[in-house]
């Protein structure tokens, strides 16, 4: 599904952040992403979600060498690809129905096909009783969790999650992780980067430590 | 290791028979402070360049018409000199008038008359006798005629002595420079007004676009393609552009009517006939008016084009 070979980015003339990772990530697979803070994470997860280029190496998604898409490529390529910001970036001017519907009404479907969709899947995290809200109204957890649905409501084949857990309490992190585990079982492959260790260990999965820009894999 | 249960991820349910939610608001925010300016940069700017159109039309129509009133006459002038009957010189010159081709009236000013044109210098009360004030006859040109001039000049030399004909070419050459001037200032004003309008709505843009940046980001994210982006940004900003068109545009086509309006109440005052004199009627007229509604079009069009551009840069920034 992906493959980094050898990869390396640097932003601008400053030293190498990322160096030499190589790796894959099967699918329906289900992966920690970890490291001290400033370690790389996210700079990792902008090279999987295609908003970076790497400075060296190579890298192919989806069997498509990401070097040479073209930017509406990288458009269509990133609908197979749910992505959870650590600042949940949803659109205050939208409700949360809008908000998590939002990347269906992209790719053009007509409303009457997706609608029943996302209330379901609202209504599966929880926010069921939320769907006309306006995200500035949203508690922590709820733009968390509306952040999610956007994230897997046009069923990705691959989940990208940054510090998921980073703003909600522990009781909510448990129910979160367990959301992303259920995504994992039904297909979907999950990278969700975190420095909360307590987090990583109520769930046995691969973990890729980041330190120093280098990639250490404990499978 | 936890055990995973999906009956703690299933809260309550949304209740049964509430209204259906709807896909409504429109990806780009309506009402934003940088969307208002824009309209309002919009409206000035379209108020500003309507007027300019106004005023170049009006300048333009009055100068044709003050053009048309003077070439459709000519002047016969009968000099007096000593031992000269200029009566009979006056029914003479109007009598080859009246027999050439092409003439239409023809109007001999009497002496008390001519004596009379001179009053605003002289003033009234004296006796001209002494002067010998030259006699004017007025001669309009026939409707559709198209007399030959230098003939007429030529008979009259001939056949009346100190008779000389004045076709106001000299006048009407003046003028019409000064009205060309004008229009042509006019116009170039016009340009210079769009250029700026361009330049403001540009900017104007570009603070609306960096306000809806995390929209944008927030489409790529979920996979939007630029066209798709742009597309939706381009008819948010004509309908901007349009509100402040109509808004300026609107403004200044009411000015214009209720100037031509106000023209016509004090038909008949001083001030009134100085300013007919100055600008005809005051109307703009049919053309004026679709002029300034073409121009509410054009700078919403402006609007859009200038924002799709603008997005389509903002859009190349972003990865």
């Amino acid at each position: 599904m992906v493959r980094f070979e050898n990869v390396g980015l640097r932003y601008g003339l400053g030293p190498e952040v990322l160096r030499d990772l190589t790796f894959r990530i099967e699918p329906h697979s289900f992966q920690f992403l970890t490291g001290p803070s400033g370690a790389g994470k996210t700079s990792l997860l902008r090279l999987l979600f295609l908003s970076l280029r790497p400075t060296r190496g190579l890298i192919t998604q989806f069997g498509h060498d990401v070097a040479t898409l073209s930017k509406d490529a990288v458009a269509t390529l990133r609908r197979r690809i749910g992505i959870v910001f650590q600042d949940f970036r949803l659109l205050d001017h939208m409700t949360t129905y809008e908000n998590v519907a939002l990347p269906l009404m992209v790719m053009g479907r007509p409303e009457g096909s997706y609608r029943d969709e996302v209330v379901e899947l609202l209504d599966w995290v929880g926010l069921g009783e939320r769907i006309w809200a306006l995200p500035p109204v949203l508690s922590g957890g709820e733009k968390q969790r509306a952040a999610i649905a956007r994230a897997v409501i046009a069923r990705p084949q691959l989940l990208l999650a940054d510090e998921p857990t980073g703003n909600v309490d522990p009781s909510l992190a448990q129910r979160l992780l367990r959301l992303f585990v259920e995504l994992n079982k039904s297909g979907t492959s999950v990278v969700i980067a975190t420095h909360d260790i307590a987090l990583m260990d109520q769930y046995d999965a691969r973990r890729l430590v980041l330190h120093d820009g280098r990639l250490h894999i404990y499978d | 290791m936890m055990e995973i249960s999906t009956a703690e991820l299933r809260p309550t349910p949304s209740a049964p028979g509430t209204v259906l939610p709807r896909f409504e608001t429109p990806l780009v925010p309506r009402q934003s402070i940088a969307g208002r300016a824009l309209i309002a940069v919009v409206a000035i700017m379209t108020f500003l360049v309507s007027l300019t159109t106004g005023a170049v039309m009006l300048v333009g129509s009055s100068a044709s018409e003050w053009e048309s009133d003077v070439a459709r006459e000519v002047t016969i002038q009968i000099i007096p000199a000593h031992g000269f009957d200029v009566d009979a010189a006056v029914e003479k010159a109007v009598s080859v008038a009246r027999k050439f081709p092409g003439i239409g009236a023809v109007r001999p000013y009497s002496k008390e008359e001519s004596s009379k044109l001179l009053e605003p210098w002289l003033g009234s009360g004296l006796s001209l006798d002494a002067l010998p004030v030259p006699r004017l006859i007025v001669v309009k040109i026939a409707r559709g005629g198209a007399p030959d001039i230098p003939e007429l000049r030529h008979r009259l030399s001939a056949q009346v002595p100190g008779a000389e004909l004045d076709d106001h070419r000299g006048w009407i050459d003046r003028m019409r420079a000064m009205a060309g001037t004008v229009v042509a200032v006019g116009f170039a004003i016009l340009l210079l007004m769009i250029a700026a309008t361009m330049l403001s709505v540009t900017f104007a843009t570009r603070g609306a676009m960096a306000a809806n940046k995390p929209v944008i980001e927030v489409l790529h994210f979920v996979g939007a393609k630029n066209g798709f982006i742009a597309g939706h940004f381009q008819r948010h900003f004509l309908l901007l552009g349009l509100q402040g068109g109509a808004l300026g545009g609107g403004a200044a086509i009411f000015l214009f009517a209720l100037a031509g309006l106000g023209s016509r109440w004090f038909a008949g005052s001083a001030v009134a006939e100085q300013t007919t004199a100055l600008f005809g009627s005051f109307a703009v007229g049919f053309w004026g008016y679709a002029a300034m509604l073409a121009q509410i079009g054009v700078i919403a069009a402006v609007t859009a084009l200038t924002s799709r551009r603008t997005v389509n840069r903002t859009l190349e920034s972003i990865d």
